[in-house]
C-alpha cells in the first residue's frame, strides 16, 4: 500500500529500539537525582544534560524519522536552522543577562524592604539604613 | 524558461539533491511527494521549538529568583516526574504502533492503538493539573516569584500542546471511523504523529533542565 504523504516510514523494530533507548536514557538521569550517587554536582549536570541532549537525537531519529532525504533534505535544513536560531536565542539570553548582573551596581537584595524601611522615599540617603536594610535580607 | 519547482508545484530537489525512487527498496517512502504538508508542518514544529527555546532561556534566567519563596527542592518530586516522563514516552511508542498499523492497512488496529495513546496522554495531562492545582494550592502558584512565573509559562505552555494533541487525537479518530484510512487521514495521521512525537522530544528538555537539574 502506498502512503506517499506520510512522514513516518519507521518499523517495529526501529520503534522498539528507540523505545529501549529512550528507557536507559531516562532511567539513568532519575537514578543520579534519587539514589544520590557520589559525584560532584557539576558532573551530575553534566551527565543529565548530556544525555538528555543524546535522548532528544534518539527522538529525532527513531521516532521522528529526521534524516538527510527527507523531503529532499529539506527536513534537515529546517532542523538545522532552527538549531541555530535556538542556540542563539538561549545562549545570548543567559549571556546578556548574566552580564547584566555582573554590572549592576551594588544594592541590597530586597529594595522594596529597603523603601519600605525609609517610609516609602524614593532614594535612600542614609547608609546605616541601607545596610541594616540589606544584611536583614540576605538570609539565605 | 524553466518552471520553478516549489512544494506547491512539484518536487523540489533540497541540498540533498534530487532522490531516486528506484533507488530504494522502499521506494514510495522517498518517491513521492506530491503534498507540501509533512515539510509544512516540519516548519511549524520547528517555529514551535524556537517558542519553547525562549521559554526555557526565560527559566534559565528567572529560575534561581525566588523572592524568598520556595525552591525547586522545596516543591519538586522526582518519582511524580518520573511517572509522567513514562506516561508521555510509552504514548509515543504506542503513536508509533498505530502509524505502523495505518501504514499496513489495519483500521481497527490504527484505532485501537491511537485509544491508548490517547489514555496515556490524558494520564499525562491529569497528573500535570494535579500538579498545578497541588502547587497553587500550597501558595506556590505562577504569582509568587519569578522561577515559579516561569517555571508555569514553560510547562504549562507544554501541557496545552499536549491538550491539543489529544483533541486532535480523539477527532481523527471519529474521522477515521467514518472515512478509513483514505489519504487525507494517513496525511493527518502523518502530522499528528510528528506533533505529538515532538512534543515528547520537548518534554525530555523539561524533565532534564527544569526539573531534575534543579534537585542536585
Amino acid at each position: 500500500m502506498s502512503t506517499p504523504t506520510t512522514h513516518s516510514h519507521g518499523t517495529m523494530g526501529k520503534l522498539m529500539m528507540g523505545f529501549a533507548m529512550s528507557i536507559i536514557l531516562t532511567i539513568i538521569p532519575f537514578g543520579i537525582v534519587m539514589g544520590d550517587p557520589a559525584m560532584s554536582s557539576n558532573m551530575k549536570i553534566g551527565i543529565i544534560m548530556g544525555l538528555g541532549a543524546i535522548q532528544i537525537i534518539v527522538h529525532l531519529v527513531y521516532f521522528l524519522h529526521l534524516d538527510t532525504k527527507g523531503e529532499g533534505g529539506w527536513t534537515m535544513a529546517a532542523t538545522m536552522l532552527a538549531i541555530v536560531i535556538l542556540v542563539i536565542v538561549m545562549a545570548g539570553s543567559l549571556w546578556v543577562m548574566h552580564n547584566m548582573n555582573e554590572n549592576m551596581m551594588p544594592m541590597p537584595n530586597d529594595m522594596k524592604a529597603l523603601m519600605d524601611a525609609q517610609g516609602g522615599e524614593a532614594m535612600p540617603l542614609d547608609m546605616d539604613n541601607m545596610e541594616h536594610g540589606g544584611t536583614e535580607e540576605t538570609g539565605h | 524558461m524553466t518552471m520553478i519547482d516549489t512544494p506547491l508545484t512539484g518536487r523540489v530537489e533540497g541540498p540533498a539533491g534530487p532522490s531516486h525512487p528506484a533507488d530504494h527498496a522502499h521506494g514510495h517512502d522517498h518517491g513521492h511527494h506530491d503534498s507540501p504538508t509533512p515539510l509544512g508542518f516540519w516548519i511549524y514544529l520547528m517555529s514551535d521549538c524556537i517558542i519553547f527555546g525562549t521559554l526555557f532561556a526565560t527559566y534559565a534566567v528567572l529560575g534561581y529568583n525566588y523572592a524568598g519563596g520556595p525552591s525547586p527542592k522545596d516543591l519538586f518530586e522526582p518519582g511524580f516526574v518520573l511517572i509522567e516522563t513514562a506516561l508521555l514516552l510509552i504514548s509515543s511508542v504506542t503513536f508509533g504502533v498505530a502509524m505502523l498499523r495505518a501504514e499496513a492497512g489495519k483500521l481497527d488496529g490504527t484505532s485501537l492503538w491511537l485509544i491508548i495513546t490517547a489514555i496515556f496522554g490524558a494520564g499525562f495531562i491529569a497528573m500535570e493539573l494535579y500538579e498545578f492545582r497541588h502547587l497553587i494550592h500550597i501558595g506556590a502558584g505562577p504569582d509568587r516569584s519569578g522561577f515559579l512565573s516561569a517555571f508555569f509559562t514553560l510547562v504549562g505552555t507544554h501541557g496545552l500542546h499536549v491538550t491539543s494533541g489529544l483533541i486532535w487525537l480523539i477527532t481523527l479518530s471519529v474521522q477515521l471511523r467514518i472515512h478509513g484510512l483514505t489519504e487525507a487521514n494517513m496525511r493527518r495521521l502523518g502530522t499528528l504523529s510528528m506533533f505529538w512525537h515532538f512534543l515528547d522530544l520537548v518534554w525530555i528538555g523539561v524533565f532534564s533542565f527544569v526539573y531534575l537539574v534543579r534537585l542536585i
